[in-house]
């Protein structure tokens, strides 16, 4: 489940998976909208799938759609955003920095 | 807090019933002028914030660009390590929810890093001279996270912080990840093995001149996996992974205490369980963190923003062209130009001082008298100041004036250190704190008989003493011209002087 290319087109979504999602995602999703967001993630799954249907076996999955290579920038320093308004978008900040609620616990902690 | 065990076995004991298994993960922040992805600049310590755009701060609509000088960075380390350069890679999308990266995901290298499968020949201290290649599982490029600050707790980590301040300022500054494979077969050198392999992942990227690999900076990061199997078990024991290794002696009492602890664990007849686990610098130990087995699913997928790098065979071939003498085999040239023992050579290595040293040769001195500044008065003022080596406020250029002075006569050894003192007060090259302070020896032979003949005459009796053979008591008499002179002149020529006037020598 980790590298999605690598695998063919779920044909439908369980509750359960829809649920690990929102674990992951942080969002607190109710039973009913469980049974929703099933429902609605599989219509969308089995758009996406089709592409499968017309996919001969000897198309190898593809991640972009235009075949360049190699796009690079110099190392060369731009302007960058005055602070205030790179804070501009924060729900709060604090001393120049982005303020937001804790959201890990401690075993869960990535750093 | 750790709950020690009453008695731990000691890793000797450990070893002969374990074996140990060790493996590492260091991350090197590039010293490019931008990040990864945008123009921004890298710059450290600046204020919070103030090194950020769109791209990373992952706005709506931006998009990323990789920096040439970042690929080539990597491609260089991959090939310094022997690697294989893919010859077609994707980046991919990391996704976590966590808001160190303000995107949602970080941008790294998942199955198709840039270099894989090489090698690093790491010389382990010690009195065996043991080398160990250690294998390279893979060299990939990724961006680095922004800073997160905890309030609320006690100790700034997130247990117990109530909100995260968080500063982007490092979010997308390219980092380096290099992942070695399994080393086994240490035994209870696994410790000082761990070491000395980060040791030399970090002389090896600091020859390149990518990252300036600073440890205490955060400019080299390293997580430590560690397992224990018993002795014949043919199969790998479960490994815990520590992380928040700051230092080189850290990675060495991290693998340690975590061997350790691991050997208590399996005598109690119970499981190491896979983990990770936080680093405590102060203690030396550590305690569990998150547990692998409910670790974040990444939900990797290629990045779909930034088109596959496909680096040319000639391109690359230019870049393995362009790679220093790597710092093993130029240490040991020096080694074997400056005639050395393998101990002597150890602590010129110790000191950090093999660059210096070899400058201040390269300056007109010779080996002998560049070591023993370096390794002597120069690491002693070094230490009392607590800087580094190459920082004490004198240079190879300076050392070799000095030396050059010494060598022709115009200073004493004494006089040469109160130069230094000058040199590393501020005061300018060894030539100019010379001549203001006026301290060049006084060699000046009409003046030296003058200051000879006043002390004689002022020290009747004890020019007596010396006629009388008696040439210890010459040292009254070198001691009056010494000050008559203020110190500026060569004791052992006042003597020889003393002597030959008074028909003692
Ligand atoms: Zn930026």
């Amino acid at each position: 489940m980790s590298h999605q290319t690598d695998r063919p087109p779920a044909a439908g979504i369980s509750r359960a998976e829809v649920a690990h999602l929102a674990r992951l995602a942080r969002l607190a999703v109710t039973e009913a909208e469980l049974d929703t967001f099933a429902g609605q993630l599989d219509v969308i799954l089995q758009a996406v799938a089709r592409v499968g249907e017309v996919a001969a076996g000897d198309i190898p999955p593809t991640s972009h759609a235009v075949p360049l290579t190699n796009v690079l920038r110099e190392d060369e320093p731009i302007q960058c955003l005055p602070r205030d308004e790179a804070l501009a978008g924060a729900p709060d900040t604090v001393e120049g920095r982005f303020r937001v609620p804790r959201i890990l616990s401690d075993e869960e902690d990535p750093g | 807090m750790v709950v020690r065990a009453t008695v731990e076995p000691d890793l000797e004991d450990v070893v002969r019933r374990y074996e140990p298994m060790i493996g590492l993960e260091v991350h090197v922040e590039l010293g490019t002028r931008t990040k990864m992805f945008c123009g921004c600049p890298t710059g450290f310590g600046a204020e919070p914030n103030t090194q950020v755009c769109p791209v990373c701060l992952g706005l709506p609509g931006s998009l990323p660009v990789a920096n040439r000088a970042a690929i080539e960075a990597t491609i260089r380390i991959g090939l310094a390590l022997n690697c294989q350069v893919a010859s077609w890679c994707r980046f991919a999308r990391k996704n976590y929810f966590y808001p160190d990266m303000p995107k949602n995901y970080q941008i790294s290298q998942y199955d198709e890093p840039l270099c894989t499968g090489g090698w690093l020949d790491v010389d382990v201290a010690g009195e065996t001279g043991d080398t160990v290649r250690v294998g390279i599982e893979r060299v990939h490029l990724e961006e680095d996270t922004g800073k997160t600050l905890h309030l609320g707790g006690a100790t700034g980590r997130i247990h117990g912080a109530t909100e995260s301040l968080v500063d982007y300022n490092r979010a997308g500054i390219p980092l380096v990840e290099v992942v070695t494979r399994p080393v086994a077969g240490t035994g209870a050198r696994a410790p000082a093995t761990a070491r000395a392999y980060v040791a030399a992942l970090r002389d090896l990227v600091r020859s390149l001149g990518v990252s300036d690999v600073r440890m205490e900076q955060g400019s080299l990061r390293c997580d430590v996996n560690t397992s224990l199997a018993p002795v014949g078990a043919g199969e790998w024991g479960t490994r815990t992974e520590t992380k928040n290794v700051n230092s080189l002696r850290s990675v060495e009492r991290a693998v340690r205490s975590e061997l350790i602890r691991q050997a208590a664990v399996l005598d109690r007849g119970e499981r190491v369980v896979l983990e990770t686990r936080h680093f405590h610098e102060e203690a030396g130990d550590s305690t569990p963190g998150r547990s692998k087995e409910t670790a974040t699913d990444y939900r990797y997928f290629p990045e779909p923003d930034l088109v596959p790098l496909a680096p040319d065979p000639a391109w690359v071939a230019q870049l393995r062209a362009g790679l220093p003498e790597p710092p093993r085999e130029h240490r040991r040239r020096l080694q074997a130009a400056w005639g050395l023992s393998d101990v002597d050579m150890q602590a010129v290595l110790n000191a950090g001082a093999v660059g210096l040293v070899e400058a201040t040769v390269a300056a007109g001195t010779t080996p002998e008298a560049a070591r023993k500044w370096w390794l002597g008065e120069l690491s002693r003022r070094a230490n009392e100041a607590g800087v580094d080596l190459a920082e004490v406020g004198a240079g190879p250029a300076d050392v070799a004036a000095l030396q050059q002075m010494v060598d022709q006569g115009t200073l004493s050894d004494k006089l040469a250190r109160t130069v230094l003192d000058g040199v590393l007060a501020g005061e300018g090259s060894p030539a100019e704190v010379v001549a203001a302070r006026d301290l060049a020896v006084v060699s000046d032979s009409g003046t030296l008989i003058a200051a000879v003949e006043q002390a004689i005459a002022a020290h009747p009796e004890v020019a007596a003493k010396v006629r009388d053979g008696k040439v210890a008591a010459a040292g009254v008499l070198v001691g009056a011209v010494m000050k008559a002179t203020g110190g500026q002149a060569d004791a052992r020529a006042v003597r020889e002087l003393v002597l030959s006037r008074l028909g003692a020598a």
